[in-house]
C-alpha cells in the first residue's frame, strides 16, 4: 500500500465519521463545525487524487464561505433562544434523496463511466496543472453557461438586498 | 519515499518552531517599538532590555487558571482557539522563504492561503458564540462581518498580480518578478492589499472587533490562560502570513542582490511588521460604519477598476 492510498483511507474514514457527526449532533452549531471538518477531509481526498483546484475551491467556498454563512444565520436568527436544535422532521424527503444518490452512485460505478474519467485529474496535473485547464475550458467551451450563472448570482444578490430593504423600510 | 517524508517533517518542525519563536518575539518588538514611539521604554524588567519578557508572558499564560464560563458551550469553547491557531499555522506550509526552502510547493498556493484563512475566520464566530455572553457574540459577529467583506477586497487586489504572473504557484509568482517587482506594475493593488490586510488582521485602525470602549475585548472576552494565548499566537501568525504574502506578491519574494534569498525575504517581512506596528501607533480607530463604507464604497470599486485596467493594458501591450 502506497502512502497516497494510506492517506486516502485515513481521510475517507474521517470524512465518513465527520459526516455521521453532522447528522447526529443535536445542536445546529456543532453540526456546522463537523461539516467544516468533513469538507476539509473531502478536500484532502481531492488533493490525493491530484485535483488540487477542486480541493481549494471545496475549502474556500464550502468550508469557509457556505458554512460561515450557515453559522452566521444560526447565530443571528436564533441568538436569543438558548439553543437551536436539529430535528428529524424531514426524514422522508431526506431518505428519498439519499436513495436517489445511492442509485446514481451505483449506476456510475457499475457502468464503465468511472474507468473512463477516473485518471483525468492526474493526467491534467502532468500536463501542467488542472487550474490552467479549468480556466481555459471555462472561458472557451463553457463561456455561455459560466456567464449565465454569473448573471443569475448577481440577480439573486440584488434581489436579496431589495427584499431585505423593503422589509426594513416597512 | 520514507526519506522524503522525514525531510518534510523536519522542515515542518523547523518552520513552525521558528514561526512560533518569531511570533513570541513579535509581541516584544511591538511593545518596544510602540513604547519608543510614545517616548516610553517599553518592557525593561525581565532580562536585559526586557528580552526575556515574551517567555515570562508565555509562562504566565501557561500556568493561569483555565476558566470556562458557566453558560458557555464547552466543546466549541475549546475547539475555536485550536481551529484558529491551526488555520493560521498551516498557512506557513506553502510560503516559499527562498527558492528551495519551503515545506511544500503547491500549484495553487494563493488559493490555499485564501481558503484556509477563510476557515480561520469561522473560529472567531464560534468563539464569540460559545462564550455564552453578549460582548463576545457582538465581537464575533463584527469580526466575521469585517473579515468576510475585507477578504473580498484582499482577493480582488491579488487578482492583478495573478494576471501578470499567470500562475497561482507562489514560486512562479516570485520568479515572474525577476526583473521588476509587481509593486511597480500594481501600485494601486498594493495599497488596497495593505489596507485590506489591516482589516483582515483586525489591527488598528480596523480593530473594531476588539474595540475596548464598546465591546470589552470582542470575541475573546471570556478567554483566559492558554486558550487566550492561542488566539494571540494566531493573530501574530496571521500577521506573519500576510506580510509573507505581501512580500511574495508585490515585493519580489527572496529576490535581491548580494545577500542570500532567505535574508532578503526576512528583511522585507520585517519591514512589513514594522509598518503594521507603526500604523498602530499612528492612527485612531475607525467607527464601524466608516469602516464598512471605506470597504464597500471605495476599496471595492478601486480593486475592480484595477483588474479591468490591468486586463486592458495586458491586452494592448
Amino acid at each position: 500500500m502506497s502512502w497516497s492510498q494510506l492517506f486516502f483511507y485515513v481521510f475517507a474514514v474521517l470524512a465518513v465519521i465527520m459526516s455521521l457527526m453532522v447528522v447526529t449532533r443535536r445542536k445546529a452549531v456543532h453540526s456546522a463545525i463537523f461539516l467544516i471538518l468533513a469538507f476539509i477531509c473531502f478536500a484532502a481526498t481531492y488533493v490525493i487524487m491530484n485535483a488540487e483546484l477542486l480541493a481549494a475551491i471545496q475549502v474556500l467556498v464550502y468550508a469557509g464561505g457556505v458554512v460561515g454563512l450557515i453559522i452566521f444565520v444560526i447565530m443571528l436568527v436564533k441568538a436569543e433562544e438558548d439553543e437551536v436544535k436539529q430535528t428529524h422532521g424531514q426524514w422522508i424527503i431526506a431518505a428519498f434523496v439519499a436513495l436517489l444518490l445511492v442509485v446514481e452512485v451505483a449506476f456510475v460505478l457499475l457502468s464503465n463511466l468511472a474507468q473512463k474519467t477516473g485518471g483525468l485529474a492526474a493526467k491534467m496535473a502532468q500536463a501542467g496543472g488542472n487550474t490552467e485547464a479549468v480556466g481555459v475550458v471555462l472561458y472557451t467551451k463553457y463561456l455561455f453557461p459560466f456567464e449565465v450563472a454569473s448573471i443569475l448570482l448577481l440577480a439573486a444578490m440584488i434581489g436579496a438586498i431589495v427584499l431585505a430593504k423593503y422589509k426594513l423600510e416597512r | 519515499m520514507a526519506q522524503e517524508l522525514v525531510l518534510v517533517v523536519i522542515k515542518m518542525i523547523v518552520v513552525f518552531a521558528v514561526a512560533l519563536l518569531i511570533v513570541a518575539y513579535l509581541t516584544y518588538f511591538e511593545r518596544k517599538i510602540i513604547g519608543h514611539m510614545q517616548l516610553r521604554l517599553g518592557p525593561m524588567r525581565v532580562g536585559p532590555h526586557g528580552l526575556l519578557q515574551p517567555i515570562a508572558d508565555g509562562l504566565k499564560l501557561f500556568v493561569k487558571e483555565d476558566i470556562v464560563p458557566h453558560d458557555s458551550d464547552r466543546w466549541t469553547f475549546y475547539f475555536a482557539p485550536i481551529l484558529n491557531l491551526v488555520c493560521a499555522l498551516v498557512l506557513l506550509a506553502v510560503i516559499p522563504f527562498s527558492y528551495n526552502f519551503m515545506v511544500t510547493r503547491l500549484n495553487i498556493g494563493v488559493l490555499y492561503v485564501l481558503s484556509l484563512a477563510s476557515v480561520g475566520t469561522i473560529a472567531l464566530l464560534l468563539a464569540g458564540w460559545s462564550s455564552g455572553s453578549k460582548y463576545p457574540i457582538m465581537g464575533g459577529l463584527r469580526s466575521a462581518a469585517q473579515i468576510f467583506s475585507y477578504e473580498i477586497f484582499l482577493g480582488f487586489s491579488i487578482m492583478g498580480v495573478l494576471m501578470i504572473s499567470g500562475s497561482l504557484d507562489l514560486v512562479k509568482i516570485v520568479e515572474a518578478q525577476s526583473k521588476v517587482w509587481n509593486i511597480v506594475y500594481q501600485p494601486v493593488a498594493f495599497v488596497v492589499y495593505v489596507i485590506a490586510a489591516l482589516g483582515e488582521l483586525n489591527r488598528v485602525p480596523f480593530d473594531l472587533p476588539e474595540a475596548e470602549n464598546e465591546l470589552v475585548a470582542g470575541f475573546h472576552t471570556e478567554y483566559s490562560g492558554f486558550k487566550f494565548a492561542y488566539f494571540f499566537l494566531a493573530e501574530y501568525a496571521n500577521m506573519i502570513v500576510v506580510s509573507c504574502m505581501a512580500v511574495i506578491l508585490f515585493l519580489g519574494g527572496w529576490k535581491g542582490p548580494v545577500l542570500p534569498g532567505i535574508v532578503w525575504f526576512l528583511i522585507k517581512m520585517c519591514a512589513f511588521f514594522y509598518f503594521f506596528i507603526w500604523v498602530r501607533a499612528t492612527f485612531p480607530r475607525y467607527r464601524y460604519d466608516q469602516f464598512m463604507r471605506i470597504g464597500w464604497k471605495i476599496m471595492l470599486p478601486i480593486a475592480l477598476a484595477n483588474i479591468v485596467v490591468t486586463g486592458v493594458v495586458m491586452m494592448l501591450v
